[in-house]
């Protein structure tokens, strides 16, 4: 017998996903929200998000073919994730070079520099947010009045943020005074100021419901994590409903629907087990809550990520269970 | 300026403490350590290649001050010198050992030992060895995976993409014996270097019956005996259809080499015998290629 | 809600192309090849010589060791001569090559009719010596020798014993098959099994992709005492032991012990079935249903053939070999081990023989984990094949030990569901390999 057979380990065949296809749903999941942002901020949004998915593609790029000397995998479409998520974390007026040094920090920094996909500790978007929110919080926190902004490039009319206003008034009762706080349902669909991909609960949870068709993600982070910042922030508005706000406020406002359906759950950065993604989010949940409850930044989502971020390894050490443990 | 002086201060007083404190713990806990063992362990060439059998250079000297002696402990890399300064360090008396190298004894290249299979797989030769006899079918011989090369710690062995073989760099080769290990079919054997670098070995492990052997390989040592009878100084054994040359017996006389009908005794670093036919030398000239 | 095992597992297209395909006797060839080694533990030692006669059935090879088993002729004919030939572990080991010579002559005192014999008259003494003159070994796929695995060890009580008919591997139907044609046989066979083992209940389990098995099994185990046909959902693996067990009894077998620690026994329905013949008819273990199949063999079978028929023969009888074959596998897709070439005889532990065309065979480039954590979710023994994977790279082979690297059933479920196809199990089993040693190193 002259034929080559080919010899190889078990097993034989192979489940149809990969790395790109999961890539693809979190980008189709996007699109909604994408299209969300480019109706309420306009053109504006536009800009932020084509700059920043073409630079994080471009520093991806030219990072793997002449930094590290590697064959360029962009086709991974994960840089395209990273783009999407830093423009959704942005306001839609940061100038174009603000949002390249964002793109150059994610992919160089967030990811890069610990060896690429997979590799990092931190997720890159959020590393590019604090990173510019620290570097440069003048432009990271002026925030464009949606509709009214939305045929102007970059000079548009800034309002603050629903959590702004409720930490500068230092309580809801004051905050509703100023009159600048939008309702419950413009919350829902995103009629209000805010980083331009995080202001419509409803286009999110579209996406996240698709993704959770798809089995990309699974409820165990984002639930989690919801459901801590609601009970918490929930105890205090019982306690004293003139200071602190209700919980629907907190779910609606902010980053916390893009944060827990999005970022938290980013696979690379976040726990492989499930009781370990639960560990996960309740502690996303918590730091959220405390940093808009006592810190000094209105928002918390994308620290309170961040330094649960830097447990994952820990986590992953103390959370999984194995077949035959208990009576060994 | 006030606040200058008040950070000033504070930073320094805090400094003073944790110092105190680094000081006293410093005392409290210290390990009274033989200072030979930081000598020794300059000595060592430092490359923690673990050939001697101690996870790094600095367990060896460890466990040389602690024996006491010099027994079994030889740092190939380092070899007689290095042994012989640690040895006058230690007031004990080195044992000598004849420079060794490591030879590749299996010649089954993609053209003596054509392949009968793909393998698809991750590249290492332990878990290639553990699905099957390997590409040309050979169960005996080099599965050309690399695994001797991911374990030399000194740039001296490298695949060669044409024959699909390790080659041994003798001038970077110390024998310090990782590759040895490595080999899940032992291939890899250390020699001694030999006078002039001159070395004669069998290059092939193959122990099964001499048609199936030849079978798989043109190059195989088919167990003829043909090498044994021709030797006068009894080096050559033969046991399992497998011959093998003594090196410590061995006078380089290379009459076996001649007599060896598949060509598997190679001849290292031999000038051309002078009256023999072309081909012979041509032989030896690409086995020192090879080798 | 039906019983499955809970944790991990995957869910790969059945491809059952033969499940209809009713099983078809393998005409002989001119030569047939017995291996040697045909049972886990020790090669059994020969007791022919070249140019003896033998007739169907006779003993040619006896298992010495504790943990070896008899092999029996299973053709008549003439020894040709006992020499090393390649198997399916890709090495060279010992074979006695027999060439077939015309009909069988079987030896006296088999039984070869096709009567049910209901009644068992042997007591469990002589049930455990039958099984193993009969040299049966677990038709599983591990080729465990059947009668060390009844024998239960001192102090251990079996309460249940557990008939595997999950045939959770896509492609393979030989169990299926068999569950079909020989019900009444399994059942007597599992009742010979509780037997020798004294215990009053057993269960066979079944997935759920097999209902018309089910409902057979079910309707004729009514008139046998303490058998149930336990319905599973269909999940992979669930023909592993431990899985089994955890799926019909909610039992845990305890890391690095065996079934009977929980007081179970688990037997593949293939098993039952040649205890049966071994018991009533005096049959020895000559012959195997055996599943010929790939996505481009033109008449993928079911073959009931004797041991030691090369493999090309009954790819013959299949239709032929494919053009386009890149892989052969013996067993089924995940858990199967690829063949070097057809000349490879058919061997105890041989449930199926795959062909794969070069596009399913290759396998695709890797991309880097993502840690994505579908391979842990997969794992049905609960471990961290990517963690493992990177120990394994990084030599940490403590680590690897710590993070129960033994434990691992070579399931193929992480490596399956990987999507960066990484090489998963290839490390793994590396490691396990390594980390074995290391821990035999460390008792002597």
């Amino acid at each position: 017998m002259d034929k080559k057979f080919i010899i190889s380990g078990s097993p034989h065949i192979y489940a149809k996903d990969n790395v790109q296809r999961i890539m693809l749903d979190v980008v189709i999941a996007l699109i909604p929200a994408t299209l969300g942002a480019f109706y309420f901020f306009g053109l504006g949004a536009v800009r932020v998000f084509f700059v920043s998915v073409v630079t994080c593609l471009i520093f991806e790029y030219l990072i793997q073919k002449f930094l590290l000397k590697q064959k360029p995998t962009i086709n991974d479409l994960s840089a395209i994730v990273t783009g999407m998520l830093l423009a959704f974390n942005v306001p839609s007026n940061l100038p174009t070079w603000v949002v390249i040094i964002g793109s150059l920090i994610a992919i160089g920094i967030g990811k890069m520099v610990f060896g690429g996909l997979g590799q990092n500790l931190f997720n890159p978007a959020l590393v590019a947010r604090v990173f510019l929110l620290i570097s440069f919080p003048v432009y990271m926190t002026s925030w464009p009045k949606p509709i009214a902004s939305a045929g102007q490039l970059s000079d548009v009319v800034t309002g603050p943020t629903p959590l702004g206003i409720l930490k500068e008034s230092g309580s809801i009762s004051a905050a509703s005074q100023t009159g600048e706080l939008p309702s419950y349902v413009d919350m829902m669909l995103g009629n209000m100021g805010g980083s331009m991909g995080e202001v419509s609960a409803i286009l999110l949870l579209i996406g996240a419901i698709y993704l959770l068709y798809r089995k990309v993600i699974t409820l165990h982070i984002p639930l989690s994590y919801i459901l801590t910042v609601i009970i918490f922030t929930g105890i205090f508005w019982l306690i004293d409903p003139t200071k602190y706000a209700d919980p629907l406020f907190h779910l609606l406002t902010g980053g916390l629907i893009l944060g827990a359906f999005f970022m938290a759950t980013d696979m690379v950065t976040s726990p492989t087990s499930y009781r370990g993604q639960i560990i996960f989010g309740i502690g996303c949940g918590v730091l959220t809550a405390l940093i808009r409850l006592f810190g000094a930044y209105p928002e918390g989502v994308s620290f309170s990520i961040l330094i649960m971020n830097a447990f994952v390894p820990l986590i992953d050490r103390i959370s999984y269970k194995h077949f035959g443990e208990v009576k060994a | 300026m006030e606040p200058v002086i008040i950070a000033f201060v504070v930073l320094s007083l805090m400094a003073a403490i944790f110092a105190v404190i680094i000081y006293f713990v410093d005392k409290q806990f210290h390990v009274e350590e033989d200072p030979r063992i930081d000598l020794i362990a300059e000595k060592l060439p430092g490359a923690n290649c673990g050939g001697c059998g101690y996870a790094g250079c600095r367990n060896f000297a460890e466990a040389i001050v602690k024996n006491n002696s010099l027994d079994g402990l030889f740092c190939a890399p380092g070899g007689n010198k290095v042994m012989s300064e640690i040895a006058e360090l230690m007031n004990l008396t080195a044992e000598e050992k004849k420079p060794q190298v490591a030879v590749i004894r299996c010649q089954g290249s993609f053209e003596n030992c054509p392949p009968k299979h793909d393998y698809n797989g991750i590249k290492n030769c332990g878990f290639a060895n553990f699905l099957f006899a390997g590409k040309g079918g050979c169960a005996y011989g080099c599965l050309g995976l690399g695994d001797c090369v991911e374990a030399c710690k000194f740039d001296a062995l490298y695949m060669d993409p044409i024959t699909g073989l390790p080659v041994v760099i003798e001038d970077n080769c110390t024998a310090c014996g990782n590759c040895v290990k490595a080999c899940p079919r032992n291939i890899i054997e250390l020699r001694n270097k030999g006078p002039k670098n001159r070395r004669i070995y069998v290059a092939c492990m193959n122990k099964e019956k001499g048609v199936y052997a030849k079978a798989n390989c043109l190059v195989a040592c088919i167990g003829c005996n043909a090498c044994a009878k021709e030797c006068k100084f009894d080096a050559i054994k033969i046991e399992n259809f497998l011959a093998y040359i003594d090196y410590k017996k061995c006078t380089l006389c290379r009459k076996c080499v001649a007599v060896c009908p598949t060509n598997c005794i190679l001849e290292v670093n031999f000038l051309p015998k002078k009256q023999e036919n072309a081909n012979i030398a041509n032989d030896s000239s690409k086995n020192i290629v090879n080798n | 809600m039906l019983k499955t095992f809970p944790k991990g597992g995957v869910h790969p297209d059945d491809c059952k192309l033969t499940a209809k395909s009713p099983i078809f006797v393998a005409t002989l060839p001119d030569k047939v090849y017995i291996m040697l080694n045909q049972s886990a533990g020790a090669p059994a030692v020969p007791i022919v010589k070249k140019g003896d006669k033998v007739k169907t059935g006779q003993l040619i090879a006896k298992g010495e060791a504790f943990i070896s088993s008899n092999v029996h002729s299973p053709v008549t004919g003439t020894i040709d001569k006992i020499d090393p030939i390649l198997d399916a572990t890709g090495y060279k080991h010992q074979a006695i090559i027999i060439n077939v010579e015309g009909e069988d002559t079987w030896e006296e005192g088999i039984d070869i009719t096709n009567n049910l014999i209901k009644e068992i008259k042997a007591t469990p003494q002589e049930i455990i010596e039958k099984i193993k003159n009969a040299g049966i070994v677990g038709l599983g796929g591990a080729a465990f020798p059947t009668h060390v695995k009844l024998t239960i060890p001192q102090g251990k009580v079996a309460e249940y014993l557990l008939i595997n008919g999950a045939e959770c591997e896509p492609y393979l139907t030989c169990d299926h098959r068999l569950m079909l044609e020989k019900p009444e046989e399994i059942l007597v066979g599992t009742s010979i099994i509780m037997k020798a083992l004294g215990v009053h209940r057993a269960f066979i389990g079944i997935e759920n992709n097999k209902l018309d098995a089910i409902e057979l099994l079910t309707k004729l185990a009514k008139d046998y005492n303490g058998i149930e046909v336990v319905t599973l959902k269909k999940k992979y693996p669930q023909g592993a032991e431990k899985q089994l067990i955890k799926a019909i009894t909610g039992r845990e077998v305890p890391s690095g012990k065996l079934p009977i620690e929980v007081g179970c026994v688990v037997q593949n329905v293939g098993t039952a079935k040649a205890i049966y013949d071994a018991v009533q008819k005096n049959m020895p273990l000559i012959e195997r249903v055996v599943t010929v199949t790939g996505p481009n063999v033109s008449k993928p079978s079911n073959f009931l053939s004797r041991i030691g028929i090369p493999l090309k023969h009954l790819i013959e009888l299949a239709g032929g070999l494919p053009e386009d074959t890149a892989k052969l596998i013996s067993g089924g897709p995940m858990m199967g081990k690829t063949l070097s070439n057809t000349d490879i005889p058919l061997t105890k532990a041989m449930g199926g023989i795959l062909l794969f065309p070069y596009n399913f065979s290759k396998r695709l480039d890797p991309y880097p984990c993502i840690r994505c954590g579908r391979c842990v979710h997969a794992c049905p023994m609960g471990l961290e094949p990517f963690y493992l994977e990177k120990l394994v790279i990084k030599e940490r082979w403590e680590d690897a030990e710590k993070h129960w690297i033994i434990d691992c059933m070579e399931c193929g479920s992480c490596q399956y569901i990987c999507p960066a196809k990484r090489p998963l199990l290839d490390y793994i089993r590396l490691g396990k390999n390594k980390v074995s040693a290391i821990i035999r190193s460390r008792k002597n």
